[in-house]
């Protein structure tokens, strides 16, 4: 695998429309082709290398490259989106859109991203260690085709409306949740680990949530569903079972009504 | 204004006769002539077809419900929105692209005159609106009046002469080409959540029945003389076994002539005739029953269609028919919009994937193709795509491909997951016709045309018509190597001409022409009960004042062509 | 002498009232009474009157003094922002026409901006919603036709829509609705005893910020399903029991305001109330409305769409058309600073933004087109006056149920002052000759 790096060295004055930032635009090219590359402050089109150190070279195919994105990039947006293959590492905070629209590789985030990431994920790896923001995992507005595929993880702490319309994959938060999660969901898995305010699971067809920690305001349709002993992301424990959305449709299987499920660790 | 010569293409005009002929087609003043003037700029169309600019006979490209397909759904133009090019403004959309691109996208096909086939009246001034902001097409909108109060209320007494009287008046309040009815009855039960699917149910409240709406609107049409027939979406669209109402719906046609001056024979068009040709009791044994509509079109001339083709995409269902709309989305579980319109119509959108992995969705596709190869008379029969119902109008030429090629049928028969359900419940596996390019301007051209009362006008090249040609980089005396070519050649014009002015040239818009609203001013004699009625249920039930209702003046209808109907 | 206008368009509010009368003098230049109009509409109309109205553009100068231009310098002024700027932002249209909103988007394609509308602090979460799951509604005739069920949630018509309860929805008689009030029943969802809620049948006090609990559990309560005893503050009782109202009725329909648009859940909110609309709809008829303010914020969300495919918060800077709030929306560009010029027509984001927004505006090249004097207009650089719309110009509007309604002019402007569509004419023209457009 080979490795390009780029390095902020000329802030915009505006936010940074990087959407060619992925290894599926950079294969098989050299980093001076790569700074050739065309970025957007706004109405003006400019080019990487007049924000971006472009060094390094691209392998030949998405597969086979990898991107480090140095700097501070808090005011680049699209980084890594529709990426299919390949891998980036982002060392600070990113703006919104990192890794929209993706369909496979490997996004890490070491520092924070903000909203729309990961925004209808079909496949891949997208892992932030800092704090993840809203609509993280979520569909395009008006589109019921949310996340189908992929693994999103967050250590520290995501913001509301994550994971909406969810139709698969999983989205793991290691710190607590704003409101709005897994709204309209028909599949997929969502743990919490830290704590959720309200509106959990609000108008859910079908999935499952993992709550480790409280949850401020239980949805009224979420029906109290006996205690269960899982095994989840590693720990063990018993858990609350709810049901629901009980407003909501649900299809049948083989006669049995099929809910969405609500576990909250007791 | 330039004048324009079309040497060595091969013509084809149903109008005159001509059938792929090196003829010499002359432009003068907006019109076609015999001969142009020695300066005339010369268009070589060598080893290209030349046809009469094509005529849209129904499509819901303006208005409310259009909208409303556009607002609520972002998703529809992810990542496909059009930069500003030359003339063109940015164009959005794949199934319900914005007035601009609808207007390109139509003169790039070789489409010059097109219908919104259904015109809330109320909303008549967002018609205009949106029409004004189409450019280059001449556009019709057609009021809906099979669930209007007035014309429920009149023809339960089958009160023939005030319905007619108040046809004139609200064609005229409104800028209305035609008389358009949609589920009769069955929409104004809806907005009591109920429905009317057989043309003998009672439509609660009003006393009458779909059979007496629609027999007394053909009545009233022709008391009227207007140019265009009444125009139906039959009781029970989209239902397994919809046909027998369809058959009963063409029925009430028997017996019934046309009276007019602009050369139409037609009483009754049927629209969308695949959604209401299915037989089966269910999903499960759904087939088609093209074969049952189409042997009844064939032996009664006095009724014309249009196809409705499904093209197998992802789009956006939109239809006056509101009881229809909230069927689907209990069917397919999307986002559902629906609009009730006082004392007039309702409207109801949901998107709609028309997959090919689906059996339903297949057979419909093949239903479609069944009717226009069932058809006898290509004058009577009209490609449509009741845009964007069954699929976006942008695919126009991927149906004239499934027509033009057996090879192409077989190719996408053989391409669907239920490849033999298709084969068993309909006959398109034994249907060996190609349309051919004559057949094609007879259903795109001619026969629209004439059917619209504007067979004098459009939909031809004789000297005297409108000046709207379309000349396509398509060769016909080559054999065709790969039927994508077809496809290929009608997608983008070499050239469109648009009232003698050329507004496509390579594929590329080069000017916005001079668009016009096309109306029917209909003069009837004094009739005061009418005007009664029409102040009293302003006064009493409609929202707004009646002196607010009119679609008036430069900003909705800035260029306006009245075709007058005298009735007196 | 006076002369009378009838059928006048009252350019307040959504309701859209078009029964007023005017009258004016016999030339035409000033109004003298207006009729039938709510006290607020009444005002609307008499405030255009003032003797004290500036008439003349006014540029800011360094020491924050302004200096009165020529209608021309000012277009100038504005053409050469747009052209200069990377991302201009062009907001507001709300109380102007439509006519001046399709010019507006003229420039803003050729200056490739960022256009929006008020709903961006309103009905915009009510967009989003409908984006997600739909709309199930209706015209405000149906309502006075047919209604036998009316629910005001989150809104306050006595105050906000002075007329809607007379006009349409309460106490109207229409043709299945002879009774009129009396065979209506009404339920208002409102955390405040307002004055609106003091007419109901029922008043459910929901508790702040759980709306979308409440909604939730009416949908549970119409299929009959388990509820916790309380929910968002309301006995599981008073919600069965209001939700066999609405079910029991023929026609019903639910009105919401900004209390459930802007108050936690947002478009959440309003998908939910749609949703219990689509499920009563397998019992009953229903539809649903949202009491849209500015007298012409449907107009804008319209022609944006038609044009540009999108209702709202209109990205075109990539020289195409883009749309996702959150990012392409004003208070999160301005708050961002995402933008480089601001401008502003018909409409007071001075008054309604979040005061880093506000501060963000004063700090930019900015132009406000208003005829009033307002926070906005204090904070830019240069103020244009302009026609009243609806008073002293007429255009195309559409009212909180999407009808048309066009408006009319009733008494001449001041002598030389021109229409906000008059004067983006001569900004267009301006900017087409800078970008070398033909």
């Amino acid at each position: 695998m080979e490795t390009i790096t780029i390095t902020m060295k000329n802030q915009p004055a505006l936010y940074l429309e990087a959407d060619c930032v992925s290894p599926d635009a950079f294969a098989g090219m050299t980093a001076a082709q790569i700074a050739e590359l065309s970025v957007y402050e706004g109405n003006v089109t400019g080019t990487l290398g007049k924000y971006f150190d472009v060094t390094g070279s691209a392998g030949t195919t998405a597969a086979d490259t990898k991107i480090i994105v140095r700097g501070d990039v808090k005011k680049v947006k699209y980084l890594g989106m529709k990426m299919s293959a390949g891998e980036m590492v982002i060392e600070g905070d990113a703006d919104m859109y990192v890794g929209a629209w993706m369909t496979g590789g490997k996004i890490l985030a070491k520092g924070s991203v903000d909203a729309f990431a990961a925004t209808a994920m079909k496949g891949g790896e997208l892992t932030i260690e800092g704090n993840a923001g809203n609509y993280l995992g979520a569909a395009y507005r008006g589109d019921w085709r949310g996340m189908s595929g992929g693994k999103i993880s967050v250590k520290g702490n995501a913001g509301s409306d994550i994971g909406m319309y969810m139709l698969g994959g999983e989205i793991v938060i290691n710190g607590n949740i704003d409101v709005h999660v897994a709204t309209h969901a028909e599949g997929g898995k969502v743990v919490i680990k830290g704590d959720a305010k309200s509106k959990v699971g609000g108008q859910m067809v079908e999935g499952d949530i993992y709550i480790f920690g409280s949850i401020d305001i239980m949805m009224p349709g979420f029906k109290p569903a006996g205690e269960v002993e899982l095994e989840v992301e590693g720990t063990k424990g018993k858990f609350a079972h709810f049901i629901g959305d009980m407003g909501e449709r649900h299809k049948k299987k083989k006669g049995q009504v099929i809910y969405a499920n609500l576990y909250k660790k007791i | 204004m330039s004048e324009y010569v079309i040497k060595n293409g091969h013509v084809f005009d149903p109008v005159q006769g001509i059938k792929g002929d090196k003829a010499e087609v002359a432009i003068k003043d907006g019109k076609i002539v015999e001969k142009a003037g020695s300066g005339a700029k010369v268009i070589d169309a060598k080893g290209m077809t030349v046809m009469a600019g094509a005529v849209e006979i129904h499509a819901h490209i303006a208005g409310p419900k259009v909208n409303l397909g556009r607002i609520y759904r972002p998703e529809d133009k992810l990542f496909t929105c059009t930069p500003t090019k030359g003339m063109e403004r940015m164009g959005s959309g794949n199934s319900i692209p914005s007035t601009f691109k609808t207007g390109y996208e139509y003169a790039k096909m070789g489409y010059t005159t097109c219908m919104e086939a259904a015109m809330p009246p109320m909303f008549s001034r967002h018609v205009h609106e949106e029409i004004r902001d189409t450019p280059i097409i001449d556009e019709g909108a057609f009021p809906v009046f099979g669930n209007n109060w007035f014309v429920m209320e009149y023809l339960k007494n089958h009160e023939v002469e005030n319905t007619a009287a108040y046809i004139a008046w609200m064609l005229r309040a409104t800028k209305g080409y035609a008389v358009k009815v949609v589920n009769p009855g069955g929409t104004e039960a809806w907005a009591w959540g109920l429905n009317c699917l057989t043309v003998n149910d009672p439509v609660p409240y009003f006393d009458i029945t779909p059979a007496e709406i629609v027999k007394g609107l053909i009545e009233a049409n022709e008391y009227l003389g207007l140019p265009h027939s009444m125009h139906i979406h039959p009781n029970n669209l989209g239902n397994p076994g919809c046909y027998e109402t369809t058959l009963d719906t063409l029925k009430l046609a028997e017996g019934m002539k046309a009276n007019n001056k602009f050369g139409r024979e037609s009483v009754m068009h049927l629209t969308h005739t695949q959604f209401h040709s299915y037989g089966g009791t269910n999903w499960g044994d759904f087939e088609s029953k093209a074969k049952e509509v189409t042997d009844y079109v064939n032996k009664n001339r006095n009724i014309t269609i249009d196809t409705g083709n499904v093209t197998l995409d992802e789009t956006t269902t939109m239809t006056a028919d509101g009881p229809f709309e909230h069927h689907l989305t209990g069917l397919n579980h999307l986002k559902w919009a629906n609009v009730d319109v006082e004392l007039e119509t309702a409207a109801g959108v949901v998107p709609y994937i028309y997959s090919p992995n689906i059996s339903v969705c297949a057979i419909q596709w093949a239903i479609g193709l069944e009717i226009p190869l069932m058809m006898k008379d290509p004058m009577r029969c009209y490609i449509t795509t009741d845009h964007p119902n069954a699929g976006p109008f942008t695919r126009y030429p991927r149906v004239f491909k499934w027509l033009m090629s057996t090879k192409a049928r077989e190719e996408q028969i053989n391409a669907f997951k239920h490849k033999d359900k298709v084969l068993t419940q309909t006959s398109i596996g034994s249907l060996d016709r190609e349309i051919s390019l004559y057949e094609l301007a007879q259903m795109t051209r001619a026969g629209p045309a004439k059917s619209l009362g504007l067979g004098n006008m459009c939909g031809g090249l004789k000297p005297g018509m409108d000046a709207d040609v379309a000349i396509y980089n398509f060769n016909p005396e080559k054999p065709v190597a790969n039927p994508d070519d077809i496809e290929k050649a009608f997608t983008r014009c070499a050239f469109t001409f648009k009232s003698g002015v050329e507004v496509v040239r390579n594929g590329e818009i080069v000017s916005t022409g001079h668009k016009r609203t096309l109306w029917v001013n209909a003069k009837i004699k004094d009739n005061p009960q009418v005007v009664r009625d029409i102040n009293e249920k302003f006064l009493k039930y409609y929202s707004m004042t009646q002196a607010n209702y009119e679609s008036l003046g430069h900003h909705f209808v800035p260029n306006p062509f009245a075709i007058e109907v005298d009735a007196t | 002498m006076t002369k009378i206008v009838t059928d006048v368009i009252c350019p307040f509010c959504g309701t859209l009232c078009d029964d007023l009368e005017v009258a004016a003098t016999d030339d035409g230049k000033k109004i003298i009474e207006v009729y039938n109009a709510c006290v607020i509409g009444t005002e609307k109309f008499l405030h255009s009157q003032a003797s004290d109205r500036v008439t003349r553009p006014r540029l800011m100068q360094a020491d924050g003094s302004y200096k009165e231009i020529s209608y021309d310098e000012a277009a100038e002024y504005t053409a050469q922002m747009m052209a200069k700027a990377k991302k201009p932002l062009m907001y507001g249209w709300s109380s102007t026409n439509c006519e001046a909103q399709s010019m507006g988007h003229e420039i803003a394609e050729l200056a490739k901006a960022c256009v929006d509308n008020t709903a961006a602090v309103c009905h915009g979460t009510t967009l989003i919603a409908v984006q997600d799951i739909g709309l199930p509604t209706c015209t405000l005739g149906e309502v006075k036709n047919r209604a036998d069920r009316i629910v005001f949630w989150g809104c306050n018509p006595a105050h906000a829509h002075p007329r809607h309860m007379s006009r349409y929805s309460i106490f109207p008689r229409g043709f299945f609705t002879g009774k009129g009030h009396k065979n209506r029943k009404l339920v208002v969802v409102d955390p405040r005893p307002t004055d609106t809620a003091k007419m109901a049948d029922i008043h459910l006090q929901v508790t702040q910020g759980q709306d979308y609990e409440l909604l939730n559990a009416f949908r549970v309560a119409l299929k009959g399903e388990w509820l916790p005893d309380v929910v968002a503050g309301i006995p599981k009782e008073k919600i069965y029991e209001a939700a066999d109202i609405l079910k029991s009725g023929r026609f019903g329909i639910i009105f919401f305001g900004m209390g459930v648009t802007q108050s936690l859940g947002k478009n959440h909110n309003i998908d939910e109330a749609i949703a219990v609309t689509k499920d009563l709809n397998d019992y009953t008829k229903f539809s649903i409305m949202p009491m849209r303010g500015h007298y012409n914020v449907t107009g804008s969300g319209e022609v944006m769409a038609w044009q540009f495919g999108y209702p709202y918060s209109v990205d075109l800077t990539r020289g195409f058309a883009r749309y996702n709030p959150g990012d392409t929306s004003s208070i999160d560009l301005l708050s961002r600073g995402d933008v480089d010029a601001m401008f502003t027509i018909g409409s007071d984001p001075g008054a309604h933004f979040p005061f880093n927004c506000v501060k963000k505006i004063s700090e930019l090249p900015s132009v406000c087109i208003d005829p009033h004097l307002t926070p906005t207009s204090g904070v830019s650089k240069l103020h244009v006056p302009v026609a009243f719309n609806g008073v002293e110009a007429g255009g195309s509007c559409y009212r909180m149920d999407n009808v048309p309604i066009d408006c009319r002019k009733v008494v001449e402007p001041p002598e030389g002052m021109l229409t906000d569509e008059q004067f983006l004419i001569m900004v267009r023209d301006r900017l087409k000759k800078m970008k070398g457009v033909a």
